[in-house]
């Protein structure tokens, strides 16, 4: 019968343990690139995560510092995330900058799939040039992107001065255009892994397109569209030069406006919401890499 | 032969891809209740004829009819026939039991009848234990009898089987070639199985098409087809065989003397319902390996061959002894191993006589 062993862990194999296996790993030479073994390695690691971290742990670490001059460390306080808080100008670029990011987030992931989608499922003329296109916001250099943004909105007139939220909508705009590549990707790198025959499966039994689309196809991409969505909404929420091209002066978003606090000089407060774009952004980024994470790959055949 | 109306009826079908014709000009009735075998090597277009009867390729030419209504350029979703995938497709992310109940939810089935259709189903396949297990905890034989609750479940006039057992390993395949027969049995559908695996269409199916280029070569019950296999491409892919060509070269009172180079003349009974081959025609003259006899001495009345033993390949039960012959054409047999001495009374370098009875030999025209 099929049904002969049913253990979960299969049957996995020990290392064999005990002296002759001990002796035969001392023996074993070093590795080039062999980290455990190698302190020098080791060493460089250490060197590069704290010159990447130090700077962030020392932003962090004086935000809580109770003193106008951000230079000596005087004492701990909450006083400057109140400041923050109630600094009506910031607090605008920061709602600014949550309302970009959630729309961006939703509209670039919609046509994220819908583009990852497209490619994975269609043949059509010109689609090696249309797939070139849509990764190429990702390559293309930040600083070109945001002058061509400027120069589009100004050439088509987009209208300015609208009641709020409507006058994010350049910003927004912008901010889908060079996401959305980002959750296409992450999705296709998902709908590689995709079986045909669940698909030609499901309409087997019954279902329509649709329902196929609904019930198998999404349920198997909702881990990547996660991600990407993620990565959309972090990538919005700390985009610095695209939104700095194409924001007027009523529509400030909170890394802009730390750019612009920055300039007279770095107070406490600049480190405070700072700190909250950091952790914001962290969390996202963390929840993005534990849902990219695969599942367990199918064991094939075999009892 | 009075028969029952085809469940199947495939009507001069031909399907291209490009330049490629992956089936050509394919007729072919399949009758109710049978357990019909799609044989032929990867390539040959079985699987492609296969997709057509589900509905994910249409045939470019002919028709295709299932229950009698015609169902050429009918959707997938809405013929009565179900299968099961090479790869069982079994959806991850949902249990075992809301696999099975998919195909009855999508289009709207009382729940409370699902409920029971999906546990009966269950039952049949012995994985009424595992319905709320995720594929992933699942192993390969496990998973296929899901693909197979899930077909079975939409009780589907005809169910439909793509290679559904390459992808397990020896014993369990053998142990469900027995559990799909008894499976077909008990729910009473035609299956439909497409394999390149001619082992599994002999032990399971009623009849066999073996199919070669897109075309069908032949049509028949497996022992037929093992026996009398109307080519050189089916006698050679159904099984082992010994090939020789030769030419017609005499017909006397129900025999026909045919000239086999290095092997002289050999007079033959010649088949009465077969097709005559005209005199001095190319035919080819086969013989299985294991109605050949290995003696010391030449057999009275069977055609006997000097030659000397060149290999010995020992299976187990039988050993596969090829003999080179005189005209230097090398020759195999079986030997039976049925006595645990058998396998030694020969060995290689000997000279031996390979002797078969005349009505044993096929002579082949295609």
């Amino acid at each position: 019968m099929a049904n002969l062993q049913a253990h979960p862990a299969g049957g996995e194999r020990r290392l064999p343990t005990g002296r002759a296996g001990r002796v035969d790993r001392r023996r074993v030479p070093i590795g080039p690139l062999e980290y455990c073994r190698r302190w020098w390695l080791q060493l460089i690691v250490g060197t590069t995560f704290l010159l990447l971290y130090a700077p962030i742990a020392t932003l962090v670490a004086f935000s809580f510092n109770d003193s106008r001059r951000n230079i000596v460390w005087r004492g701990f306080t909450f006083d400057y995330y109140v400041k923050a808080w109630n600094n009506q100008s910031l607090f605008d670029a920061f709602v600014n900058s949550l309302t970009i990011a959630v729309v961006s987030t939703v509209v670039s992931t919609i046509l994220g799939v819908l583009a990852a989608l497209l490619l994975w499922r269609f043949r059509f003329p010109g689609k090696a040039v249309y797939e070139g296109f849509t990764a190429l916001p990702i390559v293309i250099p930040e600083i070109c992107m945001g002058v061509a943004m400027m120069a589009f909105f100004a050439r088509v007139g987009w209208p300015t001065g609208l009641p709020w939220p409507l006058n994010l909508s350049n910003i927004t705009i912008s901010h889908i255009a060079f996401s959305f590549p980002f959750v296409a990707v992450i999705v296709r790198g998902r709908l590689i892994g995709f079986n045909r025959e669940f698909e030609d499966a499901s309409k087997d039994l019954g279902a329509s397109e649709w329902q196929t689309l609904r019930h198998v196809v999404l349920p198997y991409l909702r881990p990547g569209v996660v991600a990407g969505a993620l990565i959309a909404f972090t990538l919005s929420l700390d985009d610095f030069v695209i939104t700095f091209f194409t924001s007027g002066p009523d529509t400030i978003t909170l890394p802009v406006k730390i750019f612009s606090m920055v300039r007279f000089s770095v107070t406490p407060e600049v480190n405070a919401a700072s700190t909250v774009l950091i952790i914001i952004t962290v969390i996202a980024t963390v929840a993005a890499t534990r849902l990219q994470v695969p599942t367990r790959p199918d064991n094939p055949g075999g009892g | 032969m009075e028969q029952a109306a085809p469940i199947i009826s495939i009507q001069d079908v031909t399907k291209r891809f490009g330049a490629v014709v992956a089936v050509d000009d394919v007729t072919l009735d399949i009758r109710p209740n049978e357990f019909f075998a799609l044989l032929g090597p990867s390539g040959c277009g079985k699987t492609t004829l296969l997709r057509m009867l589900a509905g994910f390729e249409s045939p470019g030419e002919g028709t295709i009819s299932i229950g009698g209504k015609d169902m050429t350029d009918v959707a997938p979703n809405r013929r009565p026939v179900n299968m099961v995938f090479q790869s069982y497709a079994v959806f991850p992310h949902m249990t075992v039991f809301e696999n099975v109940a998919y195909g009855l939810r999508v289009v709207r089935t009382p729940s409370s009848e699902i409920d029971s259709r999906v546990r009966e189903a269950l039952e049949m396949t012995q994985l009424i234990d595992f319905a709320d297990r995720k594929p992933d905890q699942l192993s390969g034989g496990q998973r296929q009898r899901v693909a197979l609750a899930r077909a079975l479940v939409k009780r589907p006039q005809v169910l439909l089987l793509d290679e559904p057992l390459s992808a397990l390993d020896a014993k369990l395949r053998e142990a469900m070639q027995l559990e799909l027969v008894r499976l077909q049995n008990s729910v009473g559908i035609t299956f439909i199985i497409v394999t390149h695996d001619q082992n599994e269409a002999l032990s399971m199916a009623d009849r066999i098409a073996v199919m070669e280029g897109g075309k069908i070569r032949q049509i028949a019950r497996p022992s037929e087809l093992y026996e009398f296999p109307n080519c050189r491409f089916v006698a050679d892919f159904i099984g082992k065989m010994n090939l020789f060509e030769g030419r017609i070269a005499g017909r006397e009172n129900g025999k026909i003397g045919v000239e086999v180079a290095g092997l002289g003349q050999l007079w033959l009974p010649a088949d009465d319902n077969g097709p005559v081959p005209p005199e001095a025609a190319n035919v080819g003259i086969a013989v299985r390996p294991e109605k050949v006899r290995l003696r010391r001495e030449p057999e009275a009345d069977r055609i006997a061959l000097r030659g000397k033993v060149n290999q010995i390949a020992y299976y187990g039960d039988t050993s596969h002894v090829f003999v080179a012959l005189e005209s230097g054409q090398v020759l195999s047999a079986n030997l039976q191993n049925d006595a645990r001495s058998a396998f030694q009374s020969i060995a290689v370098g000997e000279d031996v006589w390979c002797s078969w009875d005349p009505g044993d030999v096929l002579v082949l025209t295609t």
